[in-house]
């Protein structure tokens, strides 16, 4: 099932004032649309469906979208799926395209959040009167299992955010672009121990489009393989935020689930890949990833990071684009924005960031349900 | 069930009981098929969809295994901050880990393994429906659990 990204476009992440959810997502689509060849106004578009991803864009998000872009007539699909809203609206774009059911798809991912802690519906009244669902705290027990488990420090949590933040510095589309040290990552404030402010990502605001196509073209990028997968259930860790959990060591994690699906479709390992982004929510969550994507053996965190292995420079970067930490967390966009990263280290246009011989990467989102999607990209 | 100071309602129907002497026993339910115990008791075993669940009455004291402090009142809570939240696991049931909110907020007054008992904690239920809708005046106290250490 064969299908193509043969444009890519993207909308800033941050802090846009009165710009609508609508008004970003039009301008990231319309790039994607540019950068494929296929906008065309005033013409019968060619594009035979939408999946827009979006977990707070309201009734009928993406036709607000295509609507702005005067394009409509095509099916459109809101696509919510947590944090891994953008990659679960991919995943169906794939299979629409590699099925031949049509010829270009377009995905788009929205948002604009709230700041502070995500509120959200996931949650039953009663678990938030009880002071039972905020997400950094579930961050933070996790975090701790994690530094217990695989010989890891606050420190070595503050190298994540440093390497990240690095990243950033030359990603125009990031909302923090400054370069920060061990010491002022440990020096923001608690916000839930062992989790520091600068650990945690900001959710924010911004859009992403990428099209699906069926044919190749010179500048086209393979979806080698994508999976989205569910938690199972009994890890009171996951991003499921359950109240009881059993003994989780045999219960293979979603993001362990779809990346096993996606290295199978895609015919590779986790060795053969060149350049990753994946979910750094919390710092913490992003050394997770590491040995749930198979990048390294649970408990090796803390030699990669001694290495520089995962930096820019190193042998297989990782969140080259600043990551979460960097860009904030525009959810239904956040997926994509990592797609869209990824497609300009492959056909090298990644300006200074670019990882240099970069064909095959790998797009990690985890998130609320629990819902993991996994990309591999190849060019 | 009326409300008042002397008798507040309970956080949510069915969590829990309270006993003559103050205490909470948290209540869940086992499925023999599955072997796993869970709560809040639930219609079907969430481990494996078994229809075999029968209600169980979890132990009043555990070990704690995860803790940390929630300085920020999330969205839709009301009550005190900083607050404790953990992770305990309870005796009687050796795989079964609950989450809850913890007496003692400090960390640092925390060790793995620590012993604690369930206790009954207060917190206040606001009728507030949306975001950023703030505390509503006719917030009422009410019943939650909380795991507390065992006084040594």
């Amino acid at each position: 099932m064969t299908a193509y990204v043969s444009g890519v476009g993207i909308h800033p992440f941050g802090r846009f004032g009165e710009l609508t959810a609508t008004q970003m997502g039009a301008t990231a689509a319309r790039r994607a649309l540019e950068d494929a060849g296929l906008w065309r106004p005033g013409e019968r578009t060619v594009i035979g469906g939408v999946f827009c991803g979006t977990a707070y864009g309201g009734v009928a998000a993406g036709h607000r979208v295509m609507g702005a872009l005067g394009m409509t007539g095509m099916a459109i699909i809101d696509v919510e799926a947590g944090c891994a809203s953008g990659g679960a609206a991919l995943a169906l774009a794939r299979t629409a395209v590699g099925s031949g059911q049509m010829e270009h798809a377009l995905v788009v991912g929205i948002e604009k959040m709230p700041a502070g802690i995500i509120r959200s519906s996931f949650f039953a009244p009663w678990q938030e009167a009880g002071g039972l669902t905020p997400a950094p705290a579930f961050f933070a027990l996790r975090a701790q299992r994690l530094l217990r488990e695989a010989g890891l420090t606050k420190e070595h949590l503050a190298a994540v955010v440093v390497k990240n933040r690095a990243n950033g510095v030359s990603n125009p589309n990031a909302m923090f672009r400054t370069a920060v040290t061990v010491e002022q990552v440990l020096a923001s404030r608690v916000i839930c121990e062992p989790l520091h402010l600068w650990m945690l990502c900001s959710p924010n605001e911004g859009a992403a489009a990428v099209v699906v196509s069926r044919d190749r073209t010179s500048r086209s990028i393979e979806i080698a393989g994508i999976s989205l997968r569910s938690h199972l259930p009994g890890n009171i860790l996951g991003e499921d935020s359950p109240l009881c959990g059993i003994d989780d060591t045999g219960i293979t994690p979603p993001s362990t689930l779809a990346a096993t699906d996606a290295y199978e479709q895609a015919g590779i390992g986790p060795g053969d890949l060149h350049v990753v982004e994946c979910q750094d929510t919390d710092a913490a969550r992003e050394l997770l990833a590491w040995s749930e994507l198979g990048l390294c053996a649970p408990g090796q965190q803390a030699q990669l990071l001694e290495e520089g292995a995962t930096e820019l420079a190193g042998r297989l970067p990782v969140n080259p684009s600043g990551g979460l930490l960097s860009k904030g967390e525009p959810l239904g966009a956040s997926a994509v924005g990592q797609v869209v990263e990824i497609c300009h280290h492959l056909r090298h246009e990644a300006g200074e960031r670019q990882i240099n011989g970069a064909r095959v990467g790998l797009a990690h989102v985890i998130g609320r349900g629990a819902n993991a999607c996994v990309t591999i990209l190849r060019n | 069930m009326s409300s008042d100071a002397e008798h507040p309602e309970p956080l949510h129907p069915g969590l829990f009981r309270i006993d003559g002497d103050g205490r909470i026993t948290l209540l869940g339910g086992r499925s023999e098929h599955s072997g796993q115990s869970h709560f809040p008791r639930q219609e079907l075993c969430p481990y494996s969809g078994a229809d075999d669940v029968v209600d169980i009455e979890l132990a009043r004291t555990g070990t704690l295994v995860g803790w940390t402090t929630v300085n920020i009142a999330p969205p839709g809570y009301f009550g005190v901050v900083p607050y404790g939240l953990g992770i305990v696991e309870l005796d009687g049931a050796p795989t079964l880990k609950i989450i809850g909110r913890l007496t003692v907020a400090d960390v640092d007054a925390w060790n793995e393994g620590d012993p604690v008992v369930v206790v009954a904690d207060v917190v206040s239920r606001s009728a507030e429906t949306g975001p950023g809708a703030g505390p509503d005046p006719s917030a009422t106290d009410v019943v939650t659990w909380a795991f507390a250490p065992v006084s040594s």
